[in-house]
């Protein structure tokens, strides 16, 4: 479904802040794949996401998604394929418009025909809305005239999560997209990850610094280091494994132990 | 009351004010949804005026009110593409844009700085021949009326159709827009036009209205507008854009009560832009001004408790 063949990416080149953020990564997604990425600060997991997502060019190499070559291809025309959630729950929907004008937004994108810059939603798009909006479980169905700014945290991550899976995206990235909720929060929307994309079997790449969610979610787990996927288990492999073990595992790969400040070990975090 | 307000001040009040409505829109579309201090529009406005009333002069006041509209979205267009393809800071594409628009405002005009449309066909004067036997002396308020009317309720549809949900998401959360495949500078370049043509669609309605054109005439429009739209939204609110719609009609419309006051009561109309600029300058500051007085009350309040203590 996706494959990245060979990119690399530089940032200032030639400067005394040059960073090396990707270094001749290649990786495959099969189709279905839902692929844990963890690694150290700065190992170049959002430059990865930036490089699928179109936030810029990647000096060497191609992104293809779904056989379509889209390295080159403007942000705004690969998200209609691609979804993508962040960190900051901020950062997927506008705030002062209604909760019903944010999903029309995300529900419009995909029509095809060609009157679709002046296409509304209807009667039967709102009732679908608020479907949706139900299966969240967070009452939001019922305040779909309110703006999105009144809603807390939790309610426009799981918001956004709706936004990017309404209709239903070719590959869905996830950046950390519960490491800014508490952790009752942060357990139902990864809930609600977890069974939106079970159900419509998208294939996904969930950033994490979670060790546990690293093994648990998910059939795949990636580790990065210095702008390389250092580790990459599945299967049986992975069925196995322990958090020890890949650390272990880390180390072995990546020549030094894991760094990251906000890695979190013990299951009790979760 | 009646011997303060003659009837003949209310209705050039209210004309006026329907006229100028139109600036209110396109500010409440380009400042407040957009987001972007368009500074273009004085010269925006005159260039709405010089073409209406340089068409009309040939003897179309109606295809007038089009040309404009459509010099409007160019001037718009200008703004824009200065700001989303090339870089340029959004005040500063408006500045540049404000200056450059004068020369073409003279050249629309034929290069004199006045044109006089008393003897010539006008929007108003073909209403006149129609309803000033229905309606009396009303019939410039109710073309005034009607336009403004049509132009707002057009806007209102527009901002609820998909292009018009993510120009207004633009000024909100432009990553969000991307996240709906829509390119941000390209919601950015409509709403500019959009904005653009109710200006120089003001203007040339205004011309024809007052049956002149000079190349004057728009300065400090866009604090005029700024404050109609600031009154409007004070007193109806921001929470749906209907409602915004109409808080930019009546702004307008209080604003030129408000002019009409300041007349009566022998201001002086040279310091009727100061007037308006106090307004603004008020209406944008008061809420850090409540922030500002509520904070020396509790430092007071402090100190007071501090005082009884010792």
């Amino acid at each position: 479904m996706l494959k990245l063949n060979h990119v690399s990416m530089t940032f200032n080149p030639g400067t005394v802040n040059e960073k090396k953020a990707l270094n001749d990564l290649s990786l495959h997604l099969a189709p279905g794949d839902f692929a844990t990425i963890v690694g150290s600060n700065g190992a170049g997991k959002s430059t990865l996401f930036g490089a699928i997502a179109g936030s810029f060019w990647p000096d060497t190499g191609s992104v293809v998604l779904d056989g379509q070559d889209i390295t080159f291809l403007p942000a705004h025309v690969r998200s209609k394929q691609i979804g993508h959630l962040f960190q900051d729950p901020m950062r997927g929907t506008a705030p002062h418009m209604t909760i019903e004008e944010n999903l029309a937004l995300a529900y419009l994108r995909t029509e095809k025909s060609k009157s679709s810059f002046f296409s509304r939603v209807n009667k039967k798009d709102k009732e679908l809305f608020r479907e949706h909006l139900a299966l969240l479980g967070m009452g939001l169905e019922d305040r779909m005239s309110q703006p999105v700014g009144l809603l807390s945290g939790g309610q426009r991550q799981a918001l956004t999560l709706l936004m990017a899976t309404l209709v239903t995206p070719k590959l869905l990235l996830l950046d950390e997209h519960t490491a800014a909720l508490d952790p009752a929060t942060a357990e139902k929307v990864l809930a609600l990850t977890k069974d939106i994309v079970a159900q419509r079997h998208i294939t996904c790449l969930m950033i994490t610094h979670n060790m546990h969610s690293a093994l648990e979610l998910g059939n795949r787990t990636l580790m990065m280091n210095a702008g390389q996927i250092v580790l990459d288990v599945q299967g049986e492999e992975r069925a196995h494994m322990t958090v020890d073990d890949l650390l272990a595992r880390f180390a072995a790969g990546a020549g030094q132990a894991l760094d990251n400040d906000r890695i979190l070990l013990s299951s009790e975090a979760r | 009351m009646t011997s303060f307000f003659t009837l003949a001040i209310v209705q050039s009040a209210l004309e006026v004010g329907f006229i100028y409505a139109l600036v209110a829109m396109a500010l409440f579309l380009s400042y407040s949804v957009l987001n972007i201090a368009d500074l273009s529009t004085d010269n925006c406005f005159i260039l709405g005026c010089a073409v209406g009333s340089t068409v009309a002069l040939a003897g179309h006041p109606f295809l007038g009110l089009f040309a404009a509209m459509a010099a409007g979205v160019c001037s718009g267009f200008v703004t824009a593409f200065l700001q989303t393809r090339l870089g340029v800071e959004s005040i500063l594409a408006g500045i540049i844009v404000n200056t450059g628009l004068y020369t073409i405002n003279l050249m629309a005009m034929g290069f004199t700085s006045n044109l006089n449309l008393f003897k010539c066909t006008t929007i108003f004067t073909l209403a006149r021949d129609v309803l000033e036997p229905v309606i009396g002396s009303w019939y410039k308020l109710a073309v005034a009326v009607f336009i403004t009317l049509i132009a707002a309720l057009a806007l209102r549809l527009f901002l609820t159709t998909r292009l018009g949900l993510s120009i207004r998401a633009t000024g909100d959360n432009a990553d969000m827009v991307r996240a709906s495949s829509i390119n941000p500078a390209f919601t950015i370049t409509v709403g500019l036009c959009v904005s653009g043509s109710l200006t120089a669609l003001s203007g040339a309605v205004l011309g024809q209205y007052q049956k002149s054109c000079d190349i004057n005439l728009g300065q400090g429009m866009v604090t005029i507008a700024l404050a109609s739209l600031i009154i409007g939204e004070t007193l109806v609110g921001r929470q749906k854009i209907s409602h915004r719609l109409f808080a930019s009609i009546l702004g307008s419309v209080i604003y030129r009560f408000v002019v009409a006051i300041a007349l009566r009561m022998n201001v002086p109309a040279e310091c009727l832009k100061l007037v308006s600029a106090i307004i603004v300058a008020v209406a944008i500051s008061s809420p850090q001004v409540k922030v500002l007085i509520g904070r020396s009350r509790r430092k007071a309040a402090a100190r007071a408790a501090k005082k009884e203590g010792v």
